[in-house]
């Protein structure tokens, strides 16, 4: 309790009795009615009090009068959203993947929309940007599609996936090992050089020239001729500078050898018809869409 | 000032026994009705406001499409700005900003000249305080009638009348929220939706909560804003000199202050006669002689009041007068040696003090509004109506193609501010041989389509040849062109390749 209330000769006013090293509050009363906007602030925190949660309890926490949750209030937000959202995705629904993308609203819808649900389901395997990762994620940005970059495939992709066992329909292909006695290590050599010369890279054109042999026994049938890839058969194209599993002689020697195969899941069922439809639409419209 | 001064009643008190209260008991003022040049000027800046403020929103100006048709218009939805042939988008946010300095800024170099005028006339805690003012008297009589309308009993005639009051005051108080709203929409039709309950819950929450404070703050609060709320008050000191004009009480001339009666010599005494008609048409109901004051809001009343007695007793007016300290002070000195009397009036009266109405701080003061409004202008006459952004994709940061060409993915925005809805030709020119396509276009052809009063995001492609031997990062300019070519808009950007 401040005891020292002292008249200020200077001004003439009293102090509160408080003071600080030698210095001295001079009294300049508030109005009242400041007071009473303070207890009106403590009267309407009591009433918020019991209207929202507010004390904690033994069991549980009081839930207030209004029963009002941020889960809820957040579902119904989301609810809503879901609401104005309908209209764009039944349309979306109704229509085909090629009127999606001549038609400029649903595409503008579907871009955007494609967009989040990319980076919600595709980029932790395909970049956020569709760019792809190493080690055998493909890229979605870039013109070299492995099964085919029409609407029609990517979204059929995107319904069954690839290589994977939950779906019937998934595409399937297989690249044998060749390692382990089925060609020999010279052999391996040759035909990593054969392919090499495919994209202009071959240093050693004896071996190339030797690996030529062994590519049309074993290669053709999957990856063609000239290396350009049976997209029918998900043979990806070899005679260009993109690789799936990095393009050094290293690492085409050990895709021979002991091939990896990626596996991608099918996202029929977890994601609704609509959002597939707007991730077919988007990942074509990265730039490599045919 | 030398001059004695009467205690404040606050300052009275001090010197009993008992303490000071920590909250000081409301004085409710009774200003009484004064005539005379500042209150002339007063009440006509006052209905100037007023019809400026309920008037503005029903002015009309007629704009194409689904643009609203209102002169003055902030749509907050929209995120748009109207003001006659002047559309503000959100982006250009600055200009409120620039107006809100220029606003300050003035304010600063009016208070610096001519003290606190903003106070004393144009606040709308002025204007409206002064209506409720007038509509109280009209309604309850002069200060005295009030006084003892207010001592008195609660009788038929004291519940008719404050119920009468308080029911204008409510009218008043709805018509300023509801005008207040007008600002943000439609106003016919709002006022339509307002008056047959088909407005927003917002609309109304908004409309009570103007109606509330200002029945509160122009009702019952009145002088409380100016004295304990406004920040204004509190650091204007730091705009006032000598040299500003405030309102003051001339000390030297007055006092020692007495009561007159007519005939008496004016011999060994000041003008003052202390009839207290200054202090009773105050509206924040302090006593100029006591100096100059936190409370006293520059409106010059008092001047009206004291110029009206002395022109009664029939001396000079200006015992209270609009001046500057600079002059004050001049003149006390040439009186401090002397007796009252009339020696003592003419050697005060003569003091002259040069009033310097250029000095340093008028001087920034002016030169910051000149450069701020010059600046404001400049950015206004240069501002495009279509305007152009381009997002690099950061992932990927180049594409590898097959062919061993190289892409780049852009996201490039189009602001089209305009009414019209011209499709504009894209160029990118700074990569030989690039190949442009917008996503959506007709072909991919490099053709952006833009949307009247609105921003049109288009996804391009631009690819630079295989052979090109690009260095990493290469410098290239995004040029928007009109039907005859002629630019628009440009942005710089630039073109990343992989390392060679």
């Amino acid at each position: 309790m401040p005891t020292k209330i002292e008249k200020d000769a200077i001004t003439g006013k009293t102090t509160t009795g408080h003071e600080w090293d030698g210095i001295k509050e001079l009294n300049t009363p508030l109005p009242k009615w400041w007071l009473y906007i303070l207890y009106a602030c403590i009267a309407w925190a009591a009433v918020w009090a019991i209207i929202y949660p507010s004390f904690p309890g033994l069991s549980g926490h009081f839930r207030g009068t209004s029963n009002w949750t941020q889960r809820q209030a957040i579902a119904e937000d989301m609810a809503r959203a879901r609401a104005e959202q309908a209209p764009f995705l039944d349309r979306i629904r109704a229509a085909s993947l090629d009127e999606v993308r001549q038609n400029p609203d649903l595409l503008t819808y579907a871009m955007a929309g494609g967009r989040v649900a990319f980076a919600d389901n595709c980029s932790a395997c395909h970049g956020s940007g569709g760019q792809g990762a190493r080690g055998g994620f493909p890229a979605l940005v870039d013109d070299d599609w492995i099964w085919g970059g029409s609407l029609e495939t990517i979204h059929s992709i995107i319904l069954h996936g690839i290589r994977n066992t939950q779906d019937p329909d998934a595409r399937i292909s297989q690249m044998p090992a060749y390692g382990g006695g089925v060609l020999s290590r010279a052999q391996i050599n040759d035909v990593a050089e054969h392919v090499l010369s495919q994209s202009g890279r071959s240093t050693d054109v004896a071996a190339a020239g030797r690996g030529a042999v062994v590519y049309a026994e074993n290669c053709v049938a999957c990856h063609g001729e000239k290396g350009e890839g049976v997209r029918d058969v998900g043979g990806p194209r070899l005679n260009d500078p993109i690789w799936l599993y990095g393009g050094t002689k290293a690492e085409i020697v050990a895709q021979i050898a002991n091939p990896r195969m990626g596996v991608m899941p099918p996202w029929a069922g977890r994601l609704d018809e609509a959002t597939m439809k707007m991730l077919a639409v988007y990942v074509h419209t990265l730039g490599g869409g045919e | 000032m030398d001059a004695p001064t009467t205690l404040k009643p606050a300052a009275a008190a001090v010197g009993a026994s008992a303490p000071t209260p920590l909250y000081a008991e409301h004085v409710k003022v009774y200003p009484a009705r004064v005539q005379g040049r500042f209150r002339n000027a007063k009440w006509a800046i006052l209905l100037a406001a007023l019809v400026v403020y309920y008037v503005l929103p029903w002015l009309r100006w007629s704009r194409p499409g689904a643009a609203p048709d209102q002169l003055l218009l902030v749509d907050l939805a929209g995120r748009r700005f109207y003001l006659g042939p002047i559309v503000i988008w959100q982006d250009e946010l600055y200009f409120v900003t620039g107006l809100l300095i220029l606003a300050a800024v003035a304010l600063f170099l009016v208070t610096s000249l001519f003290g606190r005028v903003w106070c004393g006339y144009a606040c709308p805690q002025t204007v409206w305080t002064d209506l409720y003012m007038w509509v109280e008297r009209r309604i309850e009589g002069d200060r005295n009638a009030r006084m003892r309308l207010d001592q008195g009993a609660r009788n038929g005639a004291w519940w008719s009348k404050k119920l009468a009051k308080h029911a204008v005051w409510i009218g008043i108080a709805a018509a300023t929220g509801g005008a207040f709203i007008l600002y943000f929409g439609d106003a016919p039709t709002m006022l339509g939706d307002i008056l047959t309950g088909r407005a927003g819950s917002w609309t109304y929450a908004f409309l009570g909560i103007l109606t509330f404070t200002t029945y509160a703050l122009a009702g019952w609060a009145r002088e409380q804003v100016c004295t304990y709320m406004c920040p204004w008050p509190r650091f204007q000191g730091a705009m006032l000199d000598e040299n500003s004009l405030i309102v003051t009480y001339r000390g030297w001339r007055g006092e020692p202050r007495a009561k007159h009666k007519q005939g008496e010599a004016w011999d060994d005494r000041g003008d003052c006669v202390d009839c207290r008609q200054c202090v009773n048409v105050c509206p924040t109901g302090i006593d100029i002689r006591d100096g100059q004051q936190l409370e006293c809001i520059g409106c010059g009343l008092c001047v009206d009041a004291c110029d009206a007695i002395m022109d009664k007793v029939g001396r000079p007016r200006g015992l209270i007068a609009l001046d500057t300290l600079a002059h004050m002070q001049t003149a006390e000195a040439a009186c401090a040696a002397l007796p009252p009397g009339p020696a003592r009036q003419e050697a005060g009266a003569t003091a002259t003090a040069d009033r310097r109405i250029i000095r340093p701080r008028t001087l920034i003061y002016a030169g910051v509004l000149g450069a701020v409004s010059l600046a404001m202008l400049v950015v206004f006459l240069t501002r495009s109506t279509t305007e152009l952004a381009v997002l690099r994709d950061r992932a990927p940061v180049y594409i590898a193609l097959s062919d061993g060409s190289v892409r780049n993915n852009f996201t490039v925005k189009l602001w089209n501010k305009g009414y019209a809805e011209p499709t504009h030709a894209l160029a990118v020119e700074g990569l030989a041989g690039a190949i442009v396509a917008v996503v959506g276009a007709p072909d991919e052809r490099p053709v952006l389509s833009t949307r009247a009063d609105g921003v049109t995001a288009h996804r391009v492609h631009v690819t630079a040849p295989a052979g090109s031997r690009l260095p990493e990062s290469t410098p290239v300019r995004f040029v928007v062109r009109d039907e005859r070519g002629q630019i628009v808009v440009a942005s710089d950007s630039v073109f990343l390749a992989p390392k060679r």
